[in-house]
């Protein structure tokens, strides 16, 4: 061999080693970047495996942030984060853990429900590793997620994920899934066995009734909407025909298929006897045709090729020049928490969840996301949570 | 199915190394720079794996 030659194959192998460690670093930073929440001294915190051992010390042993009332009632859990690429559900949750004051029950929040999910964009995606909410001091900064768990987490995915307990057959990718792995398993895998923590917790708690945050492409049909269990429909049609009523945002109601498992809409109200909804606002981040997959789009909403797809009636939402900004999608999902316990109580007046200081729809849209999150350069370091 | 995870996993790893040499003999055997770049940028994810490198 020539040296020329060996010397052209060593600069090549050196160059691709220092990409590798370039996009290494990156990979790095992203996995263990620390988000900061702010809470008051009402709210307690404890983590995931408190309720299921299995999970403890994992990626997926999460903060649990309660928020009790001085006077009992009803118990809810608020999930955000069960699919980290879906960020106003985190958001909201977010907002709902720094500002929320409980007169009546006890409010659960967790931000990260799949947190591995936090840890990695979609491969081959381009997405943003983080984004910042622009605030008074500045910006607060959040991990970008993906739809599953991080491989480095969880591997190999089986040619055909079965889901357990029902034995149906669903996409293999879907067992890193955390909204297609309820109930859980206490010896199956991280995904699995972090549902099924949830579902201890469901029962150790009490919980009356749980509420998970997702965001959907607008060419998904299930869009705009409050997917509920059989448990829940009532409740569902009275918050969506209220909503479309007095806060200025149209929202319906889908039933969950009683045949399609590992939801948590469908299996939390067949294995617990908490009251199941799933809230969907629209991100056209996430649709197939969309252009830059960048954070202006994840944060402003606005495509002009989700624009044109609608243009050729390809879309479940209505899109045009004005997008689907983050503080409208945020809003959205803080009314319907707030409206779903409004109407609980008329439905429960003995068993009563009584929240406030949360914004509403409009107050999140006029003031914009980062005026309710709290600083946590000014705050004290015992008020500060890593996430 | 812990054990079978165990035996697909070092069957898997046991691919990984025999195709990693693979390359790295291909590398080392080829006299064209744009097959050479070819051959580096594939060669990576194997290392990464083989070295249980997250």
């Amino acid at each position: 061999m020539k040296t020329k030659s060996i010397i052209r194959k060593v600069l090549l192998s050196t160059a691709g080693l220092v990409i590798v460690v370039f996009a290494g670093i990156e990979f790095y930073q992203h996995r263990h970047y620390k988000e900061t929440v702010v809470i008051g001294d009402w709210v307690e915190v404890k983590k995931l495996g408190d309720y299921f051992e299995g999970i403890q010390g994992s990626v997926n042993d999460c903060n649990v942030f309660i928020i009790e009332g001085d006077e009992p009632g009803a118990t809810s859990l608020i999930l955000g984060g069960s699919h980290p690429e879906e960020p106003a559900g985190r958001l909201a949750a977010w907002l709902m853990v720094e500002n929320a004051r409980i007169q009546t029950g006890k409010l659960i929040v967790v931000l990260s429900a799949n947190r591995s999910g936090t840890t990695v964009t979609r491969p081959s995606g381009a997405y943003p590793t983080k984004y910042t909410i622009p605030t008074s001091w500045g910006g607060q900064t959040f991990r970008m997620g993906d739809r599953w768990s991080n491989p480095l987490d969880q591997w190999p995915d089986p040619e055909v994920y079965i889901h357990c307990p029902s034995g149906q057959n669903l996409a293999y990718v879907d067992i890193r899934n955390l909204n297609r792995t309820w109930p859980g398993r206490a010896n199956g895998t991280l995904t699995e066995k972090t549902c099924y923590a949830y579902m201890q917790l469901i029962e150790k708690e009490k919980v009356d009734l749980v509420i998970d945050m997702h965001e959907a492409e607008l060419q998904y049909p299930v869009i705009n909407t409050i997917v509920a269990h059989e448990n829940g429909q009532e409740l569902a049609t009275l918050v969506s025909m209220m909503l479309t009523d007095f806060e200025g945002f149209s929202i319906g109601t889908e039933f969950s298929p009683k045949n399609l498992h590992g939801l948590s809409h469908r299996e939390i109200g067949d294995h617990s006897d908490a009251v199941s909804l799933l809230f969907e606002a629209p991100e056209p981040f996430l649709d197939a045709t969309r252009g830059i997959t960048g954070e202006k789009q994840l944060l402003e909403g606005k495509d002009e090729f989700v624009i044109k797809a609608g243009e050729h009636g390809l879309l479940f939402a209505p899109m045009d020049e004005n997008g689907w900004p983050i503080d409208v999608r945020v809003g959205r999902h803080t009314s319907t928490i707030l409206q779903t316990f409004e109407s609980w109580n008329e439905y429960y007046p003995e068993k009563l969840i009584v929240c406030f200081d949360v914004p509403r729809y409009a107050e999140v849209i006029k003031n914009g996301i980062g005026f309710y999150l709290k600083n946590h350069e000014e705050a004290d370091n015992k008020t500060i949570v890593f996430e | 199915m812990d054990i079978l995870n165990t035996i697909i996993s070092a069957i898997y790893y046991l691919f990984i190394a025999f195709i990693s040499v693979l390359i790295i003999y291909n590398l080392i055997k080829t006299k064209d720079w744009k097959k050479e770049v070819i051959y580096i940028v594939i060669l990576m994810p194997f290392l990464l794996r083989l070295f249980f490198l997250k």
